[in-house]
């Protein structure tokens, strides 16, 4: 009995798979390599711009981190970043900026719920897994790599 | 009357007085959009946040109803009603100020179906002349629950649905009227393991499937005996499944099978996909374009099949599959 | 050059994360998670510097490249501190993404309303 909903089950969801209409995988991708390629090559610009300034290489990617994140906020706020990810796919989700995008989103959405358990709370709902998993794993290549130094 | 397993025939029939429907902006903007009693346009309907504006929807509708049929608020017995939300905040929050005795009742995105079923028996059970059937739903409240915060950019797949903004509310009674509630079937839980959330549609149309056959068999019947068979919100790619199950049982529901997800909305020009969804959804196309069509006879007899899928971010986190649900309503011109 | 090269080192990534997320149908907060943590172990074996040195921002905007940036400044914090550096190294280093993000996100939730979504 048990064994026959499982096979229903199976077959009904190959059955699911097959008459679900897919989006076309290389227009989208196509759509994520100009966007995503547009938000680099905004960076890139950026970088050159501060190294003419006179600023370090490393300094001016870091600059250049705050300015992406700056302009991702401003077109989060103004109900534009959606749009972008509409169209653009991974191209807005993978840079800096689709992170930016996922910090910003929930501290605007959650306010209605207060400052501490809305905004305080939320803010982290998609973006604190990354922090997380992001710390904890650099952790475990740190810890491999401090081995490897001491058995050396 | 009881009939076969698991539908009721009312032999003294219930009938629906008067229907209204209060959407939003981009529902106006739909097929159906000059048929709704009230537009909002503005999304947040004034208030501070989604679900605020979803119990604005709610307050409204009920406000239309009692204006479109002048009663007051003391002439009606109980008030039925439903939405998507946590512990129903937005219904709670919405006819609160009516102080009408109140039932709420969840079903997911079938609560239009389960509130006009559970009404009629209350009607014919004589516990009350009067009564309101309600539900609601809200794109931006639904998406904040169930998905991400609005302003956080993603893609939808083409077998998504859109939340329809909107509640639709029903005055079914007693009294004689030309449109009556003849008879009812009620959906089983149904889970055929699928467990992508994006496709509702295919989560669905096993349990609109299973209780279209039922009603068959309990009413001794087939698709023939209807002008109409509509469903709620499966949307094109549930609509395609559940053609193909009826069929495998021996029926062929295709020309007389509509759904209210796919009337509401135009996916070339709303960008909406595989149709509308929601609670609102199927009560704001009942509350307008079916009752109009069954009150003119045009449709003698309908099946009207609002559909449900049960579940919650919690039971998907944790890698439950999507149950559906639907409840049948026959509603004839008499 | 440069920018030709940015541009599309960039856009080929987003291009392939594109593919992934179609065929897996992975959530975007997964999909997040998953970059940063490929970047980091890209960066151990030593296979981002020299991508990152060919495309420029073409490798460090994408989530990839934070990975990358968290191992560099985990693997600076053990040379110079040891065992301690373990726990600082990762904070230090994505510092100035996380805190830019945060602040102006909480900064954006005064002066930006939420909004309906149209399409």
């Amino acid at each position: 009995m048990i064994r026959d909903v499982e096979k229903r089950n199976k077959n009904y969801n190959a059955y699911v798979e097959q008459v679900t209409p897919k989006a076309s995988c290389l227009k989208n991708c196509i759509k994520a390599f100009i966007t995503g390629g547009a938000i680099c090559l905004f960076g890139q610009i950026l970088i050159e711009l501060f190294k003419n300034a006179g600023m370090a290489k490393d300094e001016a990617s870091l600059w250049t981190t705050i300015c992406l994140v700056l302009a991702s906020n401003i077109l989060t706020g103004l109900n534009i970043y959606p749009l972008i990810t509409t169209w653009g796919g991974a191209g807005s989700l993978v840079p800096i900026t689709g992170f930016a995008n996922s910090v910003a989103a929930p501290a605007i959405e959650y306010k209605a719920e207060g400052e501490v358990f809305g905004i305080g709370c939320k803010i982290f709902t998609i973006a604190g897994p990354v922090i997380l998993y992001g710390i904890f794993s650099s952790w475990i290549a740190g810890l491999l790599y401090l081995l490897a130094k001491l058995w050396m | 009357m009881q009939k076969g397993s698991q539908s009721f025939k009312f032999d003294i029939p219930v009938y629906i007085e008067q229907t209204a429907s209060v959407v939003g902006e981009k529902e106006s903007e739909g097929p159906l959009g000059r048929m709704f009693d009230v537009v909002i346009k503005d999304p947040m309907s004034g208030k501070d946040n989604w679900e605020q504006a979803e119990s604005a929807l709610q307050e409204a509708v009920v406000d239309k109803l009692l204006m479109k049929t002048s009663y007051k608020k003391e002439q009606i017995r109980y008030i039925l009603s439903g939405d998507l939300l946590g512990q129903l905040i937005a219904t709670s929050f919405g006819i609160s100020k009516y102080e009408i005795p109140h039932f709420g009742i969840y079903g997911a995105c079938s609560t239009f179906g389960e509130a006009l079923s559970l009404g009629a028996l209350i009607i014919s059970a004589g516990a009350a002349d009067r009564l309101i059937c309600m539900a609601s739903s809200h794109f931006a409240s639904a998406e904040k629950q169930f998905r991400f915060p609005l302003e956080y950019g993603n893609q939808r797949p083409k077998a998504s649905t859109w939340t329809v903004t909107g509640s639709g509310a029903a005055v079914i009674t007693n009294e004689r009227q030309p449109v009556a509630i003849t008879g009812i079937t009620t959906g089983k839980i149904i889970d055929y393991g699928v467990k992508d959330s994006m496709n509702m549609g295919a989560c669905m149309a096993p349990a609109a499937a299973d209780l279209i056959v039922a009603n068959f068999k309990d009413f001794d019947t087939d698709e023939k005996y209807y002008d109409r068979i509509i469903t709620g919100d499966l949307g094109t790619v549930g609509r395609e499944i559940l053609i193909n199950l009826v069929k495998e049982k021996g029926y062929d529901i295709s020309q007389i099978h509509m759904d209210c997800g796919i009337e509401i909305f135009d996916p070339q020009k709303q960008g909406t996909h595989a149709g509308g969804s929601g609670c609102g959804c199927s009560a704001v196309v009942f509350s307008s374009y079916i009752i109009d069509n069954v009150r003119d006879g045009k449709w003698k007899r309908i099946l009207f099949i609002p559909t449900g899928a049960l579940l919650s971010t919690v039971s998907y986190n944790e890698g439950q599959s999507v149950p559906g649900i639907a409840h049948g309503v026959i509603v004839e011109h008499v | 050059m440069v920018f030709v090269k940015a541009f599309v080192i960039g856009g080929l990534i987003c291009a392939a994360v594109q593919i992934l997320m179609e065929k897996t149908k992975l959530m975007p907060g997964r999909i997040m998670v998953l970059l940063v943590c490929s970047g980091v172990v890209l960066g151990a074996v030593g296979l981002y510097e020299p991508i990152l040195e060919f495309a420029g921002a073409g490798a460090s905007v994408p989530l990839l490249g934070f990975g990358n940036v968290l191992w560099k400044g985990i693997k600076q914090a053990v040379d110079e501190s040891g065992f301690l550096g373990l726990f600082k190294g990762g904070f230090t280093a994505c510092a100035v993404g996380v805190s830019s993000a945060l602040i102006f996100g909480y900064i954006s939730s005064w002066i930006f309303k939420p909004h309906m979504k149209k399409k």
